[in-house]
């Protein structure tokens, strides 16, 4: 910890008098290399999160056009798919190798590149200090490390496109035997090391992110924030930051092993295996399920540190944009627990086709189906929050309204899968796609496009442009239903997931027409994320201005700093803190900032 | 040139949007902030319900498109399959009635409390009443599912019934490759060092005398209509996956760990033919696990045929000893029907020796 940082502990915490003069006055030294290349100021490394974060959202978003191209039009060719990928789309259509490069490949970077690095790596940098009432994290100089292991990891990935025997094509979950045997696939020679040492790199990342979160929420809030009074967004990336850290480490021990198992003979994996071409190999005794364990023990609390932090702003831009108090708070509170608990228990309903024991299935089958209870208290929570209140639709508030749709759609499916019996059926086909992609996938890009619209002015001083705002979001939703949505009955004829091409299928072939539809819409839904690039880009330099500190008329405590606040926060003293964060409404006032002391007169709640 | 055209066209329509989103911010400063905010506020207030609609109507006609498609609308081909159908058509139930109940309230919150001048926000912090009503209610619905679910789930895991007969399918990229314990009704030993694609496929153990009968076939499975089947399921290499959607069965093949999974065929091949009115319908093995670049056209298929048929295909047929050492090939066969009822009539002990040697 450096000593600047320290000294802000000190401040944020205890000391208040005379501690502002000090910030108004003094400015580091900053040059174009610390101010934005190696910055230690946690706004300044939400954005390098946010950009970097989007430029894989670019990326695995066109790797998704690519295969769906595929899967749409199996039989058309594309002689410009061989312009740009060579000898990996010859005579215009994508080889087998090539497309489960993709799918790969898409599945590794959303997950964990924009849904994870670029989530809660830009908003729990961002919000944290600024909400609490803190002047940086914890730790500036670790946060700079996270975001350039982050930087790291995504070059190594990046530099595995490139190999001569092509990037990982295992599928995103890297299941050995397939994952460990070069013999197996050519994807699984050194793309799969690059893959694991990118992977390695981002677990350093996310822990060193996620102990910065943790200890700047727990010592670092600001005087009269107690921990009943945060916003629910510093709750929900509270509860992220400590499911991240108890299991990424089980996931790096998987890789682990793996590398290992690659590279240096062991058998943690491999058992009893005769590749076509090189014969039987040596390792006896493994157990492949083992790796599934330790992956899932990890995978699936991923879901909920991908969910989480959408929730949370989610949560929170509902409250603003109702004008109205979150409705239950501290259930919302004790609903984030129960997830977070839930989300370590539940990891092998991943696994039960794998020949799990019966009786251990139906444990998790039950503990699986309790999520859905404080799931339900959520959404149940969020629609009474709208109740009787006074909406504004910004962009931000469109974002959240639609999340709670996607949640709610994607979160009932989760029903039919977690119960064992159903998931013999459904499991691995579309119907788990749909899934996933609705309440994890599209749902948390949502959360995330409601953060950005809504504190986009706190990061930019400007505003988005509202109108390509709508279009954005009107678009987006209708066609994140019209993909996923039919995808449900794909899955109900039982069509599996990650084929290259199902015409030699009796069984699955009659949605040829189906997936054409699919594919095109995803393109346009595509195209439309890029207008939301532009608008982004656009308005950082061109956006219309923030006039008055507190835009949303919200109560937080981050628009009480400066328009653009530097490097420290706010100017002078740190506000303080006299009572919850969701004074809306209340007495027939607007709103009641944090920072306002309870007035004699007032109503108690 | 197409390609050239279309980007053209798209980055058109990206000016036109750019300009019209840049025009109606200025028309926002002239017309006032405020005023063009709120009619933003009311146009948007009315597409969510809008899209209420639309999207309903889109359900609706998704279902009428493809509800056919499905297996919803064929009968299990398994007697354990129907009772995941029913309880699909439960969950379906349920859930289906949680989604429209809930999107609805959603969008109508969203378009009836839209911001008005005249509303007063209602502050309304908490209700303990409330709360506890909507967490017991999901709660009591989803036990009720648990104990479906879990009913089934210990049925289809548990022991097979006694009549079982035994296949066993190995895995391998890209195939799969189905054993019969033949007369004897138990499989021979097999150590996976001893396989060679040309004569030995699952490396049986020449030695261990219960592999001699033992036949060994790809491509296709035969299976009997009425009659429970158990299949043990293991892997050459990588790992793979069972996927019967007919029989709404699955379950993985992982090199080293046998599994098992058990089934009651409910109608033949042919039947199924007339049933879902198609002459090229055949029960198809999916491989549902991720196993390398032909992981698409790792294709299996399953014949269920009457018993009668069952036996007299199986007589035809050489074990794979014989087929390796032709000289071995006992010089007169016993009478095939006796050889079948021998083994149809031990397949439990068949059934346990198998698992015990695995």
């Amino acid at each position: 910890m450096s000593n600047e940082a320290v000294v802000h502990a000190h401040g944020a915490v205890t000391t208040h008098e005379g501690h502002g003069d000090h910030h108004h006055e003094h400015h580091h030294h900053e040059t174009f290399i610390t101010k934005y290349v190696f910055s230690q100021d946690h706004k300044m490394i939400a954005k390098q999160f946010l950009i970097t974060g989007m430029v894989w959202a670019v990326l695995g978003g066109l790797m998704s056009v690519l295969f769906r191209l595929q899967l749409g039009y199996p039989d058309a060719t594309f002689p410009w798919l061989e312009d740009i990928l060579g000898k990996w789309a010859k005579g215009g259509r994508i080889t087998p190798e090539a497309y489960y490069a993709l799918v790969t490949t898409h599945g590794t970077v959303l997950v964990f590149f924009v849904l994870t690095a670029g989530l809660s790596g830009t908003f729990a940098n961002f919000l944290i200090p600024l909400q609490v009432g803190a002047r940086d994290m914890a730790s500036p100089f670790m946060n700079m490390l996270s975001y350039w292991f982050f930087f790291a990891a995504s070059i190594v990935m990046l530099s595995s496109m490139f190999v001569e025997t092509g990037p990982f094509s295992g599928g995103w979950t890297a299941y050995p035997p397939l994952s460990a045997l070069g013999d197996a696939s050519p994807g699984s020679k050194i793309g799969m090391d690059m893959w694991l040492i990118s992977m390695a790199l981002f677990v350093v990342s996310s822990l060193l992110g996620g102990l910065n979160y943790i200890a700047t929420v727990l010592n670092m809030r600001t005087k009269g924030m107690s921990m009943t009074r945060m916003p629910l967004t510093i709750w929900a990336l509270f509860f992220t930051a400590v499911l991240g850290v108890l299991s990424f480490p089980v996931l790096f021990s998987g890789f682990i092993l793996l590398i290992f198992d690659r590279n240096f003979g062991t058998s943690f994996y491999l058992s009893d295996i005769f590749i076509n071409g090189v014969g039987a190999l040596p390792n006896e005794g493994g157990s492949a399920i083992l790796y599934q364990h330790l992956f899932w023990f990890l995978g699936h609390p991923e879901v909920y540190i991908i969910l989480l932090p959408a929730m949370g702003m989610v949560s929170e831009i509902l409250s603003v944009n109702s004008r109205k108090p979150i409705f239950g708070y501290m259930a919302m509170i004790g609903s984030l627990f129960a997830i977070a608990i839930l989300a370590f228990l539940v990891w092998a309903h991943h696994m039960f086709v794998t020949g799990l024991n019966p009786f251990l299935g139906s444990i998790f089958v039950l503990l699986t189906l309790l999520i859905a209870v404080p799931s339900a208290i959520k959404v149940f929570n969020w629609l009474t929050t709208l109740w009787r209140g006074n909406i504004r639709f910004t962009p931000g508030m469109m974002f959240a309204i639609g999340f709670v749709s996607l949640f709610i759609s994607g979160g009932l499916t989760g029903i039919w899968l977690g119960n064992s019996a159903l998931d013999i059926h459904l499991h691995d086909t579309y119907f788990v796609i749909a899934h996933f992609h609705i309440v994890m996938g599209v749902a948390s890009m949502f959360g995330m496009f409601a953060g950005i619209y809504h504190w986009f002015p706190k990061m930019y001083g400007r505003y988005l442009n509202n109108t390509m705002g709508y279009i954005h979001f009107w678009v987006t939703i209708a066609g994140a239903y019209l993909i996923f949505w039919p995808m449900h009955y794909e899955g109900l004829a039982g069509m599996p997931r990650r084929y290259y091409d199902y015409s030699i299928w009796e069984s699955f072939k009659q949605f040829a027409e189906l997936n054409r539809f699919i594919s095109t819409v995803a393109m346009i839904v595509f195209a439309v994320q890029l207008l939301f690039l532009f608008n982004f880009f656009y308005s950082i330099f061109k956006g219309r201005k923030v006039t008055t500190l507190n835009p949303w008329g919200a109560t937080t405590l981050e628009w009480t700093t400066p328009i653009k606040p530097g490097h420290g926060n706010w100017v002078g003293e740190i506000p303080e803190v006299h009572r919850w964060a969701y004074d809306y409404g209340k007495d027939g006032k607007e709103f009641i900032a944090q920072t306002t002391p309870v007035g004699a007169d007032e109503s108690h709640h | 040139m197409t390609m050239f055209l279309t980007t053209a066209v798209i980055v058109l329509i990206f000016v036109v949007i750019f300009q019209i989103a840049k025009a109606s911010e200025y028309v926002s400063v002239l017309k006032g902030e405020e005023v063009s905010r709120k009619q933003n506020n009311k146009i948007n207030g009315f597409l969510m319900i809008g899209f209420l609609v639309l999207g309903l109507i889109g359900v609706w006609y998704c279902n009428e498109l493809y509800y056919g498609k499905t297996l919803l609308v064929q009968d299990a081909a398994s007697v354990e399959g129907a009772r995941v159908d029913s309880m699909l058509w439960v969950t379906l139930a349920v859930t289906g009635i949680v989604f429209i109940i809930t999107q609805i309230i959603l969008f109508w919150f969203a378009y009836k409390y839209q911001e008005s001048d005249t509303r007063k926000v209602f502050f309304f912090p908490h209700n303990n009443k409330l709360e506890i009503i909507w967490t017991v209610i999901p709660a009591i619905a989803l036990t009720v599912l648990v104990v479906i679910g879990l009913r089934n789930w210990f049925l289809f895991t548990g022991e097979a019934p006694q009549n079982a007969m035994v296949v066993e399918v190995t895995g391998k990229q890209f195939g799969w490759i189905y054993r019969y314990p033949g007369k004897d009704g138990s499989f021979g030993k097999k150590y996976y060092k001893n396989i060679d694609n040309a004569s030995n496929s699952l490396g049986l153990i020449w030695e261990d005398e219960l592999a001699h009968d033992d036949v060994v076939m790809e491509q296709t499975m035969y299976l009997v209509k009425g009659k429970p089947v158990k299949l043990i399921i293991g892997s050459r290499d990588v790992i793979h996956d069972v996927g019967l959607s007919h029989f709404r069965m699955k379950m993985d093949a992982v090199p080293g760990i046998p599994t098992t999974l058990w089934f009651t065929p409910k109608y033949t091949t042919k039947e199924m033919k007339e049933l879902t009115n198609n002459p090229d319908f055949q029960y198809e093995i999916s491989c549902d696990q991720m196993c390398g670049n032909g992981h698409y056209s790792m294709k299996g298929v399953i014949e269920v045929v009457e018993q009668e048929e069952y036996d007299a295909w199986m007589v035809k047929q050489k074990p794979y000893y014989v087929q390796q050492f032709p000289e071995k090939d006992p010089a007169a066969p016993k009478p095939a029907t006796d050889s079948v009822k021998t083994a149809s009539a031990k397949p439990v002990e068949a059934a346990k020796k198998a698992v015990a040697k695995l």
